[in-house]
């Protein structure tokens, strides 16, 4: 039995919708972060993108946050909180770069998931969704078969050693119906014809808060510290359908192990290895002093000028200005086009020469 | 006169219907001659030709690596009719099946020679460090060769218990058994020696668990011990350059104002070392000062030791919360080893690392695997001013940093078997048999990256077949077959830089193949998709053709009905 300790943790949580009426998808994404942060994963680790910015939305009472709970009392946005992709960012084609690797060479490092052979992969993902694929900012999607075929790429080209995907969408369970590589362990917020729900409302900021699933996904994962010994079958019982309305789903076949010996900290939380130096080397030679051989610059001994600024009168005394005339819209154009011909299909032809 | 316009009136409608028949026929075949292919042709995807032949014969791996090994035998190891009766070389081969596609072949060509005065002269220096040193000024060996000098027992040159000295450079002192009679026969003699020949070889070239280790690319590695796994985890893994970040962790800058000259500290201890590597990794070095940088741990109070101690078993929450105010070059993918020098506060001074007997740890450091190193610097705050002036002593330092930094890197191996003495290591900080040593099992371990990132790339694009591939990727794929193939084919002769300049390059091409930005152009649709998009194109122009086909069809099936109608 492989120590699972030596494995590297990675993960990749996505929040695909816009809007102020889905900021529930973007607490849910923060809520997995820093629950993951809080076992011990370190942001160099994690790729979070969140596909619109509800902490500064105008329609925000409380700017600069972003509540998990009613009666606002869990901030899951806090101040230590690096997003990775934000707004137009996350798309699908971004998203597939980011789990193949194939990102352009510029792209720094925190816009990258460097993860190799030894790493276990979290991928979470909410949104919108339905049988069959998943929306991405109301304009695009990617579907279950693009999706397993993204990790099937990552297996061969050796990216992970064993992946765990959540979904919390509609019909979620469809999304990892198409997975053929192998370690590969989804869960699913609901089966395919169901719609998951979200939990609750708040009166103050106007929005629902949560999504049902994800909600007591994390009262499960709040008691969840860096040397428990929970395993998978305990997630899979997470949010039964008394709770949740609809029913999650989950798939095991395609992983190797029993997940009843896989420990939640395999995926969510790492504990660095470390190991007590005991060689030393005695460095006998001196050490040698480079001498400094850069040139002194000179200082600048240049008057240093202002722009022109604008003249104070305009600034201070603005009339409105005048707005230039434009000829009618095309639409108006049209408009009366219509209702001329109108007017001499129905009068006749010979009433025109009573215009030109 | 009637009949006569029926008649016209007939022919004329007989002769459009004529022109009809034929317009209908014109385009359908216009259609399926012209149109097909050219929606055929038009929505496929672009796909340029792979070697596919190559890279399924690069899937079967036949690896032979070939190590010159040179005995010489000094004055006293041989008899005089057995000098003359030396063979001058001999070839031994290992074969290994590691799995169905990954063979392994050692070849180690011997050659066995006296030595020469000046030899003599150099061996018969008081201690094996001297005769070393006077040895390399001899000659040297090439990259990938190992020399051993066979002593005879009664030599002093070798300490007592010990029965190899491994040098600084390729050479080896090695002290003859008691097999060394005169009635023995030459053969006897040869196979004892080949016994110590083997031990040597597997220490300063390569074992094959040090090969296989390398293979794990290829080779899913299964069940190994514990200490197995955790030797192949602790390096970081073969990459053309590494980035090392020295930090200086001041979390108290009001009591200790600390000066360490780390630019010269790196110029005398780290520099030689990474230059003489320069062979198997480029590497950029950077330090930076973090002032109010805290451990994330609190230390506890040990009175016995009349200090702040840090457990073992703390440690491992040492470094999350450090890592995150590290930073690193956002430019480049290569990974970064960082090494913390953390000076304690003065309320938490002195600060030492206990190990899991409660032990002070005597380095008061310690290393992450695959992360870097963290020392605790002790400083004595005793001073009435505040801050203390504090120059750090970058020897102690260095002194700590250099063995992790070669530990993380893979140059440390196993323990060397019983008998052995391993000499010191010299300015650079690296012998040139552990350089070697790295060369082996990089070289190795690129060409398994390189063989499987290819072979991976080639399945996958048979096994998608909607992915785009552009001409660029198939040069790139090419050229990584080829330098593939020259590195096998320099491992097979032996001449380790070579095959480790081209396996580098391979690796270099292998990569930027696989993880071509364009090759992400899955070109899915699901079926219902297909439909809705072609449906509204292509039906209104098909209705009619298909419809004047039928009619055309069930006319000339009416026709002979006809013409036996009329003439009956």
């Amino acid at each position: 039995k492989r120590n699972q300790c030596y494995f590297k943790r990675s993960l990749n949580v996505v929040c695909t919708s816009r809007f102020w009426f889905n900021y529930r998808h973007v607490a849910n994404t923060l809520s997995v972060y820093r629950s993951v942060k809080r076992l011990g994963i370190p942001d160099s680790h994690i790729v979070l993108m969140l596909a619109d910015d509800m902490a500064c939305n105008h329609r925000n009472p409380k700017p600069a946050t972003v509540f998990s709970h009613k009666n606002m009392e869990l901030n899951v946005y806090g101040d230590d909180v690096e997003v990775d992709y934000r707004g137009y960012e996350v798309t699908v084609e971004n998203f597939l770069r980011v789990l193949t690797g194939r990102l352009p060479p510029s792209t720094p490092r925190s816009k990258r998931l460097l993860s190799d052979d030894r790493s276990n992969i979290l991928i979470y993902l909410t949104g919108h969704g339905g049988n069959g694929f998943l929306k991405f900012q109301d304009s695009e999607e990617i579907s279950n078969v693009e999706l397993a075929d993204a990790f099937e790429q990552m297996w061969t080209k050796r990216r992970y050693n064993e992946l765990l995907f959540i979904i919390d969408t509609c019909q979620g369970a469809s999304m990892y119906e198409r997975f053929y590589s192998p370690n590969i362990m989804a869960l699913a917020s609901s089966q395919v014809g169901e719609d998951s729900l979200s939990h609750q409302p708040d009166l103050a900021i106007g929005v629902h808060l949560m999504d049902r699933y994800t909600f007591y996904l994390l009262e499960f994962l709040e008691d969840i510290h860096p040397s428990s010994t929970t395993n998978m079958k305990d997630l899979f019982k997470v949010c039964p359908k008394s709770q949740c309305v609809s029913t999650p789903g989950h798939r095991t076949d395609l992983f190797l192990r029993d997940p009843g010996s896989v420990l939640i900290t395999d995926f969510f939380g790492s504990v660095r290895k470390v190991e007590i130096t005991t060689d030393t080397i005695n460095l006998t030679a001196p050490m040698v002093h480079l001498e400094d051989t850069r040139p002194v610059r000179e200082l600048r001994t240049e008057i240093q000028t202002y722009m022109d600024q604008l003249p104070v009168a305009e600034i201070i005394h603005q009339k409105p200005k005048q707005k230039d005339w434009h000829p009618p819209d095309g639409f108006i154009l049209g408009l009366w086009t219509l209702i001329l011909l109108v007017f001499f299909k129905t009068y006749g032809i010979k009433h025109l020469k009573h215009i030109f | 006169m009637k009949l006569k316009i029926v008649f016209k009136l007939r022919y004329l409608w007989m002769f459009f219907r004529h022109r009809g028949r034929l317009a209908a026929l014109a385009i359908a075949a216009v259609v399926i001659a012209v149109g097909v292919p050219l929606w055929w042709k038009t929505t496929e995807t672009y796909r340029a030709w792979l070697p596919v032949a190559q890279i399924n014969e690069l899937a079967q791996l036949q690896l032979q690596l070939s190590v010159e090994v040179e005995v010489v035998f000094s004055k006293g190891t041989l008899t005089a009719e057995h000098q003359k009766k030396i063979p001058p070389s001999n070839t031994r081969q290992e074969e290994h099946v590691v799995d169905e596609t990954t063979r392994l072949r050692y070849r180690y060509e011997t050659r066995y020679r006296t030595a020469t005065i000046m030899e003599e002269d150099a061996l018969n220096q008081s201690t094996a460090a001297e005769a070393d040193i006077s040895l390399h000024m001899l000659s040297e060996s090439p990259s990938g060769s190992v020399v051993i000098y066979v002593v005879p027992e009664s030599s002093t040159v070798l300490p007592e218990g010990v029965s190899v000295y491994v040098g600084q450079r390729r050479t080896a002192l090695l002290r003859a058994g008691g097999q060394m009679r005169v009635a023995v026969a030459l053969k006897e003699v040869l196979a004892s020696l080949e016994t110590w020949i083997k031990q040597v070889l597997q220490v300063m070239s390569f074992s094959h668990g040090d090969i296989t280790a390398a293979l794990s690319d290829r080779v899913r590695p299964g069940d190994r011990s514990r200490e197995g796994l955790a030797d192949s985890m602790r390096a970081f893994k073969s990459s053309p350059g590494y980035e090392i970040t020295f930090s200086l962790l001041n979390p108290d800058p009001t009591s200790h104002l600390l000066h360490w000259d780390v630019e010269a500290a790196i110029s005398s201890y780290i520099q030689p070392l990474l230059s003489k590597m320069a062979p198997v990794a480029n590497f950029s070095i950077d330090s930076q000062i973090l002032y109010y940088a805290v451990l994330g741990v609190n230390p506890r109070y040990d009175p016995t030791l009349n200090a702040y101690t840090l457990n073992a078993d703390s440690l491992s929450h040492v470094i999350n919360p450090v890592e995150a105010r590290l930073g690193s070059s956002a430019a480049s993918s290569n990974p970064v080893l960082n090494f913390l020098l953390y000076v304690p506060d003065s309320r938490h001074s002195p600060l030492h690392i206990t190990d899991h007997r409660r032990h002070t740890v005597p380095s008061n450091a310690f290393s992450s695997p695959r992360w870097g190193g963290i020392m605790v610097y002790n400083v004595n705050a005793s001073g009435t001013e505040l801050p203390v002036d504090v120059h750090i002593d970058m020897r102690r330092v260095m002194g700590v940093f250099l063995p992790q930094l070669r530990l993380m890197l893979g140059v440390q191996s196993a323990a060397p078997p019983p008998g052995f003495l391993i000499g010191p290591c010299g300015n650079a900080g690296l012998a040139d048999w552990e350089l070697d040593r790295l060369m082996w099992t990089r070289s190795v371990e690129n060409v398994a990256t390189a063989t499987t990132t290819i072979t991976s790339l080639a399945q996958l694009l048979d096994q998608i077949g909607n992915i785009v591939i552009n001409d660029n990727i198939a040069e790139q794929v090419s050229s990584a077959v080829a330098s593939l193939q020259l590195a096998v084919g320099q491992l097979e002769v032996g001449n380790l830089g070579l095959a480790m300049q081209y396996s580098k390059e391979a690796i270099l091409q292998s990569e930027r193949a696989f993880f071509d930005p364009s090759l992400l152009h899955l070109l899915y649709f699901p079926d219902d998709q297909k439909f809705a998009i072609y449906i509204p194109l292509f039906l209104p122009m098909c209705v009619p053709i298909l419809l004047s086909l039928l009619k055309m069809a069930s006319e000339v099936r009416q026709r002979p009905g006809q013409g036996q109608a009329k003439k009956d």
